[in-house]
């Protein structure tokens, strides 16, 4: 079928031989997996940066260009993307990244999501239907969306299937050593009570051991007002937390309006790739991550 | 005027404001969200147990070096699988009060008007757009949008497109939008302000929008620029051309539209396009220059629409969801060939009009965006043949000014004042104000550019 339309507009037929896998990655964390299992056998395109709101995209004109070339899709799925992706995929004409194809990876697909919802209803604001997206806040979600990710590059670009092997081993060895390290450091923060701007640190907090007691955002998706912060605030005595956290693409105001009404650290997290100067790939983010939390603990 | 003054700040405040939090409320939340984490932290411990299992056997797999680990299972769970098959709805929910001065039979002096024209005053419900929309199979998918008013349902569009083509090429067939200029394609709740800009309604009508009934072919460029190229045939049935109920094609289009990013804070698309539709029978009228009273006069002739499109958006950092800007320009020319008949005078008819709008929309903080849109058409030239001693010939530039101030609680509603200065019509200063109304319910849609 789709030969033979081809044909019929073209009467010919393209080979296009290329010698890198092209990886259109929607956010940074996931286009700094595909690089380090990758290596200089891929050519990474990351559509986003760490002072996008992920969640409010638009489908511009170059990421489809971009989106046009590419062998191997990377989203963090779970609808994260829903907002400009699809219009994306369909309008790129690119078959091999429609949904479905292998050329397409979600990775909230291969973690145990959290917060999935019971209902659906958007008078609870702009859930995230299929569970939080921020999967890659969990140093053990990484590895699993790595390995997952591994054998999808290694069935799209098969010659060089042994090399991304070598690459995830190369890079989960490290990991594995880096999370021993990070748990153990990380030791103080277990059961400390955060507020966040957003539930993008579910997986993290998950992870840690922390306790979110509160959003500032009143429904997700809605910016915080000044009511709901007044009563986040009214709540503190009874259920204190000790820090409130959002993420580098986040307005500072209104943490930093609760950091001077009760005292408590505001505290900037990278969230991705590139979120602070020391987050430069997937290992600074988590041990800038770490160091941020635990400078807030004293 | 002072009423809907009074409603709007009404809106306005409300806009700020915040649910009431209630303590029980809050308690029983805290109370859920402790079982939820007791139960998360049970479930990271099981993970963590999963994970070193794994990890011992792949260490044991990598020793024995024979049996490849296992490839990871896909998880694709979601909420409600049993819907999982029925197309995404969404509902469209639109209305305003209107505040303007009484013209019946409105429209643009010098133009040809393309339909009843638009005098609805005080409040009203605009039309109730129905979206479905769903992957047909691997190769298709299909969108069908029902606008629903008062004793009619309109289809506006119903296609499917391609999605197994490849080679940066798309096929859409069906009824659609056609892809020409910017505006085109948005439906009206995509709208910055509240009515489409003069050109458009000169160009196609009350619509504000060419729409096709046939098929498009586009093909985006593999480069890093973004450069689309598409072409479009069909029935051509909608003003500026008639149907007929012929064998071919009656009217046909073709676009480029080319983009890219300056920085990370900035983005563009430029377009060019071109229409060709066929009117025979075309009626509309005309004012007679004895007596002048009004004479039906019939088009039979060819008419070619030239555009013109330029988008830019700022965002700092690229992050449009605090503070972002965005201006938008269009600029057109139609020239129509053929004949006239009018006042029982067969004459030749040959016109050659423009108009251009530009606009510029700055959203200051998440909620509020407030805009500025200057436009201004010309009549032209417009050669009645042996009808020119018949029949008025109006020489106008209608210009028309307007500002808006939007609020959005979230991104599903939105609420938007506006006043405008329209000098569309000869001799006629129209001060109006619209407060208007933009409702989405159901599937969360992605917007174009
Ligand atoms: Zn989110």
């Amino acid at each position: 079928m789709k030969h033979f339309i081809f044909a019929c507009f073209f009467g010919l037929t393209v080979g296009s031989a290329q010698a890198d896998l092209k990886i259109f990655a929607t956010v940074p964390e996931w286009g700094a997996l595909a690089q380090e299992i990758g290596g200089g056998k891929v050519k990474v395109y990351t559509a986003t940066n760490a002072f996008q709101d992920p969640h409010r995209i638009e489908a511009k004109p170059s990421l489809l260009a971009q989106a046009r070339q590419a062998n191997l899709v990377i989203a963090a799925g779970a609808d994260l993307e829903i907002g400009w992706l699809p219009l994306v995929l369909r309008d790129s004409g690119n078959a091999a990244i429609q949904n479905g194809q292998p050329g397409y990876f979600q990775a909230a697909n291969f973690v145990n999501r959290l917060e999935l919802p019971a209902t659906l209803d958007r008078a609870n604001g702009d859930v995230h239907a299929a569970g939080n997206p921020h999967t890659h806040l969990d140093p053990r979600n990484v590895l699993k969306v790595g390995e997952a990710l591994t054998a999808r590059m290694a069935e799209l670009d098969a010659p060089n299937a042994a090399a991304y092997q070598a690459g995830y081993q190369a890079f989960a060895g490290k990991w594995q050593t880096a999370m021993t390290r990070w748990q153990k450091d990380a030791a103080p923060l277990k059961g400390v009570p955060v507020l966040v701007h957003h539930a993008s640190f579910v997986y993290l907090l998950n992870w840690l051991g922390m306790k979110e007691v509160g959003t500032l955002e009143p429904k997700p998706g809605i910016e915080p007002t000044s009511g709901h912060l007044t009563g986040l605030l009214a709540r503190q005595p009874g259920a204190p937390a000790q820090m409130v956290l959002r993420a580098a693409y986040q307005q500072e105001g209104p943490s930093q309006w609760m950091a001077g009404k009760t005292g408590m650290p505001a505290i900037l997290l990278p969230y991705t790739v590139g979120g602070t100067p020391e987050a430069k790939d997937l290992f600074g983010l988590f041990d800038d991550t770490l160091q941020r939390l635990l400078k807030g603990l004293r | 005027m002072q009423k809907s003054f009074a409603m709007a700040a009404l809106l306005a405040a409300s806009c700020g404001a915040h649910a009431a939090s209630d303590a029980d409320l809050a308690a029983i939340r805290a109370q859920i969200d402790d079982m939820k984490k007791t139960y998360e932290q049970r479930i990271a411990a099981l993970e963590q147990r999963l994970v070193q299992a794994e990890s011992q056997a792949s260490s044991q797999a990598k020793s024995e070096k024979s049996v490849p680990a296992p490839s990871p299972v896909e998880n694709r769970q979601s909420v409600a699988p049993t819907n999982a098959f029925n197309p995404e709805v969404s509902l469209i929910l639109q209305g305003q009060y209107r505040h303007a001065k009484n013209v019946p039979g409105r429209g643009i002096t010098g133009f040809v008007p393309g339909g009843e024209g638009l005098n609805t005053r005080g409040f009203s419900v605009d039309e109730t757009e129905l979206v479905l929309a769903a992957n047909i199979d691997p190769y298709w998918r299909g969108q069908v949008i029902v606008a629903m008013a008062d004793g009619q349902a309109n289809i506006e569009e119903a296609w499917f497109q391609s999605l197994a083509i490849g080679q940066g090429v798309g096929l859409k067939v069906g009824r659609y939008r056609s892809s020409i200029g910017y505006l085109n394609e948005q439906h009206p709740h995509m709208w910055d302000f509240a009515d489409a800009p003069l050109m458009y309604q000169a160009m196609f009508g009350e619509g504000a929008s060419y729409v096709q009934d046939g098929v498009q072919l586009k093909w985006l460029a593999p480069t890093s620029l973004f450069v689309e190229l598409g072409s479009e045939i069909g029935r051509g049935a909608n003003f500026p051309g008639t149907d007929h109920n012929n064998n071919g094609t009656g009217g046909g289009a073709l676009y480029i539209h080319v983009g890219d990013d300056v920085g990370v804070s900035n983005s563009w698309r430029a377009g060019a396009s071109w229409l060709k539709t066929r009117a025979s029978e075309r009626s509309s009228d005309f004012v007679e220059q004895l007596g002048g009273n009004v004479a039906q006069g019939v088009f039979n002739g060819d008419s070619s629409t030239w555009l013109a499109d330029f988008v830019w958006k700022w965002a700092p950092n690229g992050n449009s969801a605090h503070q972002n800007f965005k201006f938008q320009s269009e600029y057109f020319v139609r020239e129509e060939k053929g004949s006239l008949n009018a006042t029982s005078v067969d004459s030749s008819y040959k016109t050659r009009q423009s108009g251009w709008y530009a606009q510029g929309v700055y959203q200051f903080t998440p909620q509020w965006r407030a805009g500025l849109r200057y436009e201004q058409l010309d009549s032209g030239t417009r050669d009645f043949g042996a009808n020119a001693a018949n029949l008025v010939v109006d020489s106008y530039r209608p210009k028309k000014a307007s500002a808006m101030v939007d609020c959005s609680w979230s991104e599903f509603s939105r609420v938007r004042l506006q006043i405008a200065q329209d000098k569309s019509m000869f001799g006629i200063t129209d001060n109006q104000l619209t407060l208007q109304y933009v409702m989405s319910l159901g599937a969360h849609g992605a917007h174009k550019f």
